[in-house]
């Protein structure tokens, strides 16, 4: 026994790496903190000098919401006031808003996840008469102090007027709390709202380190078009520039390809009243079945992939156009999916005329086409374009497609939703392996599993200092090392080890080794009873 | 056919991968290990796995959404381009020069034996590179997929085939594209790769995966570096075989589920052209079934200027007539594939079937209908043949079609190259340069030794048997008929896949059978049949041990014995006295 009773202990135990068990139940309760620095500048004409001297330094607003019993959210505004230097002045004093913008971006940049409010008199031209608020491309805006405000005014009474606006503006250029809270949906179960939001959130992909987009021309006719796309020149004109704007974000890698003979999944039906074929919105669940068998994944990453197709109906079924729900057409002819991607219907019938020697060469107009793409490209990354409250003025994004402040805001959902998908599969993977004994964990795992906390923490922290960037950088990283962890195969080498079968094992020895302890049981207890019987016999 | 011909110098490669002491234990755990089930058994998190395992959640729970979109948004790019981007038009014109190039062909050749051996072929050729490192790309007749796994595994040439059933030198000549039993997967990998163990690995994971084989339980125990065979088909000058993998699986049965994913390399996949007559259930039904995939660089032009890339779909099936055919020797297109030819595929520059007529010249042995007027004389396999030709492309086409014991040694100046196998690592790879006189028979025999096997190495058939992969004999053999060795020029894509330098001699490759080797199996039920022994002599060992320990033993009276027990019931009966 002495030999024995160790050497099976040590032959049958499985490797058990250390694990940060505390550490991990810390991030169980998650206590997020996003702190976003503001800065407002005054404009001449704005304050008067003896304001000037009064005005606060700083200022920080605290924001607690809390979402669920774990997790907690605070978000913190570091507010900091001063007035315009003489050369933002000049810059404020451009003709036209979008130009001063540009101008004062040119003055300083401010870091990611900031913003400068420059609040501008009254009487100022650069904004129209109805516009109180206008976003500019980068991280500026311009607020108009508001009218009932004459320079006579106390300062503490500006501060209180301007404050609910700035707060407005903060919500649509940094986060808002619906944000966040979509994008901590992996985390906690949201109460079922109203259903426009859930489709919001869900439209848009789940945070990935990368994604691949594929374009896809669908060619069903070829024996009658022959259809040439300049994709090479449109992916660098149109889609390059806003994914070189996301870098930060994901890697995206772009490819593209023509599909010959890719038929629809539902038969258009012809209607009299448009003389044209038409899809109806509830079908289009179907139409790209057989065309999804063809597209094929991607053979070299397991990113997730957004489709987007571009379908030339072929020439009996043109012209071919999407109805909605409300039986009407859909302008852009187009349609997008939630997670997975879209598809336009490019009509060419009518460049050609009905007596024309078949197949016909026929240029595809990208701008056209890749205006769609692009649209459905932004809903799909979660770049939500907000409608923006009355009186606010949104600068159109510029050739990249994306204004420095939608950056942000995605950024800052981004690193959110890493941040609650990290700490939700690193505690279940925890939680995992203390309820199943049998699971080996090697030391490459508990080295993911430590690295992981460590970078989740690491990415709280920079998300409560305010530093964006490195946030998601270690967020991205968590999320990274925390999957690599859960789906390590390793995990699973002995979680099909059942107990029957070492029961099967044991039963041989241990079975045939029972029956003379239990029939010397038995003897010893008929002998203790019998003993029994002989003292009652003997009291008697 | 090649076992008939005197074969009178030629140069002989065997190459022997034996690979008896196959360890096939790691079938579960790559199968894990590269495709992780995410939602096995994990119920704490099967609200996110449920998210990221199914990515594409039922199509029926997709919101299809109307797109909005404001046009301004790319106004301003669209500006910028706006001269750059030519308005759509018709234009009539064939407008810029196509870079990619795509031919289909069909040979059809009545064999010796009354079977009929039909060939396909399809050649995509790109004007492109891979290997620039630019991420963007963009595909129109290539297929994607294979694109991607050239540029992202730096391959420059690869070879696949999966191949049901034996083909029949003897009875059926020599095949245009050889190929073993089994799969077959060769790649020379580029030679800025680093880790070419490892990238191998991922690639045969890959391919598997879209070959639909299991291309997975390809690993280091079944994979050699010929040092001399298998130079590269295509052009560039790397020989050093450090970049070169070898791998065959024997076991690998080849049926539909192979056939699909390969029809979708097509670019008309199976709804024009020659690709129409590929049903499964008829090609499946046949004595001979291959399929393959060649990837290689290519010259764009006789001075080699520009490279593209060629690949090469090949499917090659001998119907059993005599079976179907209730006897007769007549064969259609429609009585083989139970399909008919409608038109051709109409990205196809070239579509042509190839019938070869050379044992028939006049017509006296059978008869085609419809007639062609078209003939075509190519070489091919060092032999002058005649093919009569039809052309799909052509409209008027379709108007009709319907329906020894002399031992020797390789002498001095062959080339042997032998590397011991090491068990569950690598397998035996046996290599010989040989010169054979004429007239000859070569034989060559490998001795080995039968070891025991892990109990998890066996697979779940033992009775079956184990595998060894075919050996492969790559010869020059020299011939009467001159080859015209312009790769560039239009010939029949039967005849110019292996590249020849020498005009007077063509290259062969023959595989042998595969060996099927029977190994002793145990009883898997043994293990446990020996714990239950063992685990019974230690119970009774035990038992008589507690017996002696806890027993207290004490003189009783002895009782009388039985047989005077017996002896006194006797007695009673018998009305004695009984003894005492």
């Amino acid at each position: 026994i002495i030999i024995g009773v160790p050497l099976w202990w040590r032959t049958t135990e499985t490797y058990r790496a250390w694990l940060p068990v505390s550490q991990i139940q810390e991030l169980a309760n998650l206590e997020l903190q996003l702190s976003a620095d503001v800065e407002v500048v005054f404009a001449r004409g704005t304050v008067t000098p003896e304001q000037q001297k009064k005005i606060p330094l700083t200022l920080s607003q605290d924001d607690e919401h809390v979402v669920d019993e774990d997790t907690s959210l605070r978000y913190r505004y570091e507010t900091r006031y001063r007035t315009a230097t003489i050369m933002e002045e000049d810059a404020l004093n451009q003709p036209t808003a979008a130009e001063a913008d540009l101008s004062l971006h040119m003055l300083s940049e401010s870091p990611c996840g900031s913003l400068v409010v420059y609040v501008v008199p009254e009487s100022t031209s650069l904004l129209p008469e109805d516009v109180e608020v206008y976003i500019g491309q980068r991280r500026t805006a311009l607020l108009r102090i508001g009218t009932q405000m004459r320079v006579g005014r106390t300062l503490d009474q500006l501060l209180d007027h301007l404050e609910p606006r700035i707060k407005k503006l903060l919500q649509l250029m940094s986060f808002s709390h619906t944000d966040i809270t979509a994008a901590l949906s992996d985390r906690v179960r949201l109460s079922p709202g109203n259903k426009e939001s859930i489709a919001d959130s869900m439209r848009a992909f789940k945070s990935s380190p990368g994604y691949e987009i594929t374009f896809s021309l669908l060619n069903p006719d070829p024996k009658s078009h022959r259809l040439h796309w300049d994709i090479e020149g449109a992916v660098q004109t149109f889609i390059q520039p806003l994914l070189t704007k996301l870098e930060p974000l994901a890697n995206f890698s772009i490819d593209s390809q023509i599909l010959y003979y890719a038929m629809l999944g539902v038969n258009p039906r012809f209607d009299n009243s448009h003389n044209a074929y038409t899809l109806n919105a509830d079908s289009l669940a179907h139409v790209i079945n057989p065309v999804e068998a063809r597209l094929g994944s991607n053979a070299a990453s397991s990113n997730p992939v957004l489709n987007f197709l571009l379908y030339v109906p072929d020439a009996n079924h043109s012209p071919l156009y999407i109805q909605d729900r409300k039986k009407q057409q859909v302008p852009s002819n187009a349609f997008h999916s939630p997670r997975w991607g879209g598809i336009m219907v490019y009509n060419v019938n009518s460049f050609y005329g009905p007596d024309v020697a078949f197949p016909v060469d026929i240029n595809i107009n990208m701008a056209k086409v890749m205006g769609v793409f692009l649209a459905q490209l932004r809903l799909l990354l979660g770049v939500q374009s907000s409608t923006p409250p009355p009186g606010f003025l949104v600068a159109p994004c510029g050739s990249s497609g994306l204004a420095d402040w939608e950056l942000d805001r995605l950024m800052w959902s981004r690193s959110v939703e890493n941040i609650a998908t990290a700490t939700t599969t690193i505690t279940s993977l925890a939680q995992l392996l203390d309820q199943i004994g049998n699971i080996v964990i090697n030391d490459n795992i508990a080295q993911q599993v430590s690295s992981a906390v460590t970078s989740l923490q690491l990415a709280v922290a920079e998300l409560e200092s305010g530093n964006l960037g490195f946030a998601l950088q270690y967020s991205k990283e968590a999320i990274l090392a925390s999957e690599r962890a859960f789906f390590d195969p390793s995990l699973l080498h002995l979680l099909y080890f059942p107990d029957d079968q070492k029961f099967a094992i044991y039963i041989p020895l241990f079975l045939p080794m029972c029956v003379p302890i239990l029939l010397s049981l038995l003897k010893i207890a008929s002998e203790v009873r019998q003993r029994r019987r002989d003292k009652q016999t003997k009291t008697d | 056919m090649a076992a008939r011909r005197n074969i009178p110098v030629g140069l002989l490669f065997i190459l022997c991968s034996l690979t008896f002491l196959i360890a096939t234990n790691t079938h579960e755990t790559t199968s894990t290990s590269e495709h992780p089930d995410k939602a096995v058994n994990l119920p704490e998190k099967s609200t996110e796995t449920g998210g990221q395992t199914t990515e594409q959640p039922a199509v029926e729970e997709r919101q299809w959404e109307p797109t909005e979109f404001q046009e301004e948004t790319v106004n301003d790019a669209a500006a910028e381009k706006q001269d750059a981007t030519p308005p759509e038009t018709t234009t009539t014109s064939a407008g810029a020069h196509p870079k990619d190039d795509f031919q289909e062909e069909l040979v059809i050749r009545p064999l010796q034996s009354g079977d009929v051996y039909a060939s396909f072929q399809f050649r995509t050729l790109w004007e492109t590179d891979f290997m620039k490192g630019n991420k963007v790309s963009h595909y129109r007749l290539f297929p994607k997929s294979l694109g991607q796994v050239i540029s992202k595994f730096s391959v420059r040439e690869l070879h696949i085939s999966f191949t049901q059933g034996y083909w029949r030198t003897m009875q059926w000549g020599q095949p245009f594209m050889p190929s073993p039993p089994g799969a077959e997967l060769w790649v020379w990998f580029q030679d800025s790769v680093t880790d070419v163990d490892g990238t191998w690995k991922e690639l045969t994971n890959v391919l598997s995966g879209i070959f639909c084989a299991s291309l997975n339980f390809i690993d280091s125990t079944n994979t050699v570096q010929p040092s001399a065979s298998f130079k590269p088909l295509g052009i560039g000058n790397v020989t050093d075989h450090r970049f070169l993998r070898y791998a065959t699986l024997p076991r690998e049965i080849v049926c539909t589920e192979n056939l699909t994913p390969w029809k979708k390399l097509l670019p008309c996949g199976s709804k024009a052209g020659l690709a129409v007559l590929m049903k499964s259930e008829k090609l499946f039904h046949s004595s001979f079934h291959s399929q393959a995939v060649h990837i290689r660089p290519v010259c764009q032009d006789s001075e080699c200027t520009t490279t593209s890339w060629e690949l090469r779909q090949t499917l090659n099936v001998v119907f059993d007539l005599h079976t179907s055919g209730q006897g007769k020797r007549e064969w259609s297109l429609f009585k083989m594939f139970s399909r008919t030819l409608t038109e051709a595929c109409p990205l196809a520059s070239s579509s042509k079937i190839y019938i070869d007529i050379t044992d028939n010249p006049q017509g006296e042995q059978f008869e085609l209908t419809p007639a062609t007027h078209l003939l075509s004389q190519a070489v091919v396999l060092g032999d002058r043949r005649t093919f009569s030709v039809y052309d799909l492309t052509e409209a008027n086409t379709f108007g009709s079609m319907r329906s020894l014991n002399l031992k020797t040694r390789p002498k001095s100046g062959g080339y042997i190259h032998y590397q011991p196998s090491k068990d569950r690592v690598r397998p035996h790879l046996l290599e010989m340069l040989v010169q054979l006189p004429p007239n000859s028979v070569t034989e060559v025999t490998v001795q080995f030794e039968r070891a025991l096997l892990k109990w998890t190495e066996y697979t779940p058939d033992p009775n079956h048997g184990f595998y060894v992969g075919s050996s492969v004999i790559s010869a020059l053999v020299p011939s009467m008929v001159a080859m015209d060795t312009n790769n560039t020029k239009e010939r029949p894509l039967f005849s110019s896949f292996f590249p020849c330098k020498e005009e007077s001699s063509y290259f062969v490759r023959i595989y042998t059978e595969p060996l099927l080797v029977n190994l002793p199996t145990p009883d898997f039920s043994m293990p446990y049949n020996v714990i239950c022994l063992t685990c019974t002599v230690v119970a009774v060992g035990y038992g008589s041990l507690y017996n002696l320990l806890t027993r207290s033993f004490q003189i009783e009276e002895p009782n009388p014995r039985l047989a005077k027990r017996i002896a006194n019931v006797i007695r009673r009966l018998r009305g004695v006295p009984p003894l005492a």
